[in-house]
């Protein structure tokens, strides 16, 4: 995550991002090698690479990409077969005997409980796995609703300009000038009953500002562009225009994007239940949530707090890492 | 040249009977204005008249203003920080003043364009077919799937082999002369009556420009399109158009048939184009004679001769006084002292 109290900074980089698109002719492709015919007359087979293919190329081989791209695939897959992986039921509260409130709260490890249970007797290894769940449906959703929230208000900016896009641009200025942890507080803490859904619209409400910026950069340079310019030539409608030259080429920074912000937003939704701003029904384990509950515990008991807090960091480390290799990958100056 | 009978710079003659003009471009001009810097007028008057199925080029070095010309006949300049003005009548209608509507139904209908990026100006992301069927649904209203076939056809029209599996491939799938010949096959596909072709081989292979010129020369003329054939390069000129445009600094300074005026450029401007170019016919150690110094170099038109300061044989009134275009037997020459005899 960007420094929250430096928004120029974050800025800074979302433009930086955005201008991947105009250079490198976006999701689709740019021919690298741009073969030519040999006898006239006759039109010889000359492929270029495209973007794509020449990125991809690249990352089988980075090291970095494969570590990220494994943990997310292992997280994604875990999150999916919860139950059938997680030994226990995590609601039963299984070694709800061996808890003494006075002398020892929270049972240890032990065979079948290899990290020991919480202080309703329940197994935290279970727990541990199926909160995956939780937090991968968090994490996608924030995204998606951030995603879905920055587009239609990218695509508004980049696509009609004019004062439409300062109206757009200078609310999506005010809310990126808010740090991120801060502004998600506040819209999850305007709704009367926390549960997972507060948390993912305060979470995706962070992440719009930065969607939409990042797109009507993208939208912005493409609007300069010769293949746009050459659909204009045609008479081609407006909205075609944007909706079928301008957007599907802006969106390749927006996807590298997608895949960052899902590793913040587990760290948002983590931090939020983490204050009391998340799902208080316990009975549907959560990382952040854990966290928080082993708080009471942490100078008897740090392992309680050090699982899933580890979980947190190494899935959102794996959501990092693939997207910054994605990026390096897809963007045209780092290009070899 | 100075005996002349001086007509005004607005009016040139019309060939006779040649015609009504499809497209008529009168005294256009075009200045960027952009905050806090100077205004820049690209294009400072320029006229010329395009019959039906004539092929008429814009010949000059690059920056003189020829896209800048393209692009304000085709209402495509920015909306923002610049000023047209002058008409261009397209079969009677002044293009300038049609909304933004009616010049759409226009584009790509009536009048249409290649750009010299055969590349850039295709979507990247959308399939080559459904680029030619999207210009085809626009204006001849036909469905994707009517439309299809239709693409088909086009694209073997300009020769891109295998045409049905060429549908489905993306740009960078294809070779640049075959990218091009796409384009060209997404101009020609509502058969418009005008079609301007911006310098469209100057981003191929020698071997490739040659076969897309002999591709536009064989479809204007199959078609009766007309052509507004944009270049820096005369060789480009010298096969393909009937009438030439000689542009500099933003202005037209010669204009005559093709061979007249290949064979007696009266211009310094064009004689030094002619003498740049390597001759086979040239006897063996004559050097090529290049025009020295740049564009920079330009006086401003407004008291002076533009050429001047590059000019083989300037005279004193060339830096004093602008000279006008005057009109003779359908050539036009702007020069206060042409070049005389034959090449
Ligand atoms: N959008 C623009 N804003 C300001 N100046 C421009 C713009 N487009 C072109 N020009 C200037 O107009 C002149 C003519 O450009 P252009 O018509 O593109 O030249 P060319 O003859 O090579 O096609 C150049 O000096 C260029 O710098
Ligand atoms: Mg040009």
């Amino acid at each position: 995550m960007d420094n929250p109290l430096n928004p120029n900074r974050k800025k800074q980089r979302i433009d930086d991002l955005a201008a991947t698109a105009g250079t490198g002719g976006g999701a689709g492709s740019v021919a690298v090698a741009d073969l030519t015919v040999g006898d006239a007359g006759h039109i010889a087979e000359s492929t270029g690479v495209s973007l794509i293919a020449s990125a991809w190329s690249r990352l089988r081989r980075d090291p970095v990409f494969l570590l990220g791209a494994f943990i997310t695939l292992a997280f994604v897959l875990l999150a999916i077969f919860s139950p059938l992986i997680a030994p226990h039921d995590p609601t039963a509260g299984l070694l709800l005997k061996e808890v003494r409130p006075q002398t020892n709260p929270i049972p240890g490890a032990r065979p079948g409980y290899p990290f020991g249970a919480d202080s309703s007797g329940r197994d935290i290894f279970s727990r541990l796995i199926v909160g995956s769940r939780q937090t991968l449906i968090v994490g996608v959703m924030a995204t998606l609703f951030g995603f879905i929230g920055g587009l239609t208000l990218g695509t508004l900016a980049g696509a009609i300009g004019g004062w439409v896009d300062s109206v757009v641009m200078r609310v999506v200025d005010v809310m990126l000038s808010i740090p991120s942890l801060l502004l998600a507080f506040s819209v999850a803490a305007i709704a009367a009953r926390p549960s997972q859904w507060t948390v993912i619209v305060a979470i995706a409400t962070v992440q719009v500002p930065i969607f939409a910026r990042l797109l009507r950069g993208s939208m912005l340079a493409q609007r300069g562009s010769d293949h746009v310019l050459a659909a204009r030539a045609l008479g081609v409608k407006p909205s075609a225009i944007v909706f079928r030259h301008m957007l599907p080429n802006s969106l390749s920074p927006v996807i590298v994007q997608a895949t960052l912000v899902v590793a913040s937003a587990i760290i948002d939704a983590a931090a939020l239940s983490f204050l009391g701003l998340g799902n208080p029904d316990d009975r549907q384990p959560e990382w952040g949530q854990m966290l928080g509950k082993a708080q009471q515990y942490i100078y008897d008991h740090p392992a309680l707090a050090i699982w899933p807090a580890l979980c947190i960091i190494v899935v959102a480390l794996g959501f990092t890492l693939m997207g910054e290799s994605l990026r390096e990958a897809l963007d045209p100056k780092s290009r070899r | 040249m100075t005996s002349m009978s001086a007509s005004p710079s607005t009016h040139p003659s019309v060939h006779p009977g040649a015609g009504e003009p499809l497209l008529s471009v009168r005294d256009l001009r075009v200045t960027f204005q952009r905050q806090g810097q100077e205004p820049f007028e690209a294009v400072q008057g320029v006229s010329f008249d395009v019959r039906p199925g004539q092929t008429v080029g814009l010949v000059g070095e690059s920056g003189c203003g020829k896209s800048v010309t393209s692009l304000a006949i085709m209402g495509l300049l920015p909306k923002h920080g610049n000023h047209v003005s002058g008409t261009v009548d397209y079969e009677g209608t002044n293009l300038l003043t049609l909304s933004d509507q009616e010049m759409r139904d226009k584009r790509g209908k009536d009048i249409a364009m290649v750009f010299q990026d055969p590349l850039s100006s295709l979507n990247p992301v959308v399939p080559i077919g459904i680029q030619v069927t999207e210009v085809l649904e626009r204006h001849r209203g036909l469905s994707r799937k009517a439309a299809t076939p239709v693409a088909r056809d086009l694209l073997d029209r300009v020769g891109i082999p295998d045409p049905d599996r060429r549908l489905k491939d993306y740009p960078h799938q294809l070779s640049g002369g075959m990218r091009q010949r796409a384009l060209i096959a997404i101009a020609l596909a509502c058969k418009p009556r005008l079609l301007i072709a911006d310098e469209p081989t100057t981003a191929l292979d020698v071997t490739i420009q040659a076969q897309i010129l002999a591709l536009l020369k064989e479809l204007v003329q199959d078609t009766g399109t007309a052509l507004v054939m944009i270049t820096h390069d005369l060789g480009v000129i010298a096969g393909l158009c009937d009438e030439v445009n000689v542009l500099y600094g933003g202005r037209i300074v010669e204009r005559g048939e093709r061979h007249e005026l290949f064979a007696q450029p009266r211009h310094p401007y064009t004689h030094g184009l002619l003498a740049s170019i390597p001759r086979l016919d040239a006897p063996r150690g004559q050097r090529l004679q290049p025009i020295p110094g740049s564009v920079s170099d330009n006086l401003p038109w407004t008291h002076a001769c533009a050429f001047a300061p590059r000019c083989s044989q300037p005279i004193e009134v060339c830096t004093q006084v602008m000279p006008e275009l005057e009109e003779q037997h359908g050539r036009a020459l702007r020069c206060h002292n042409p070049v005389e005899g034959h090449r």
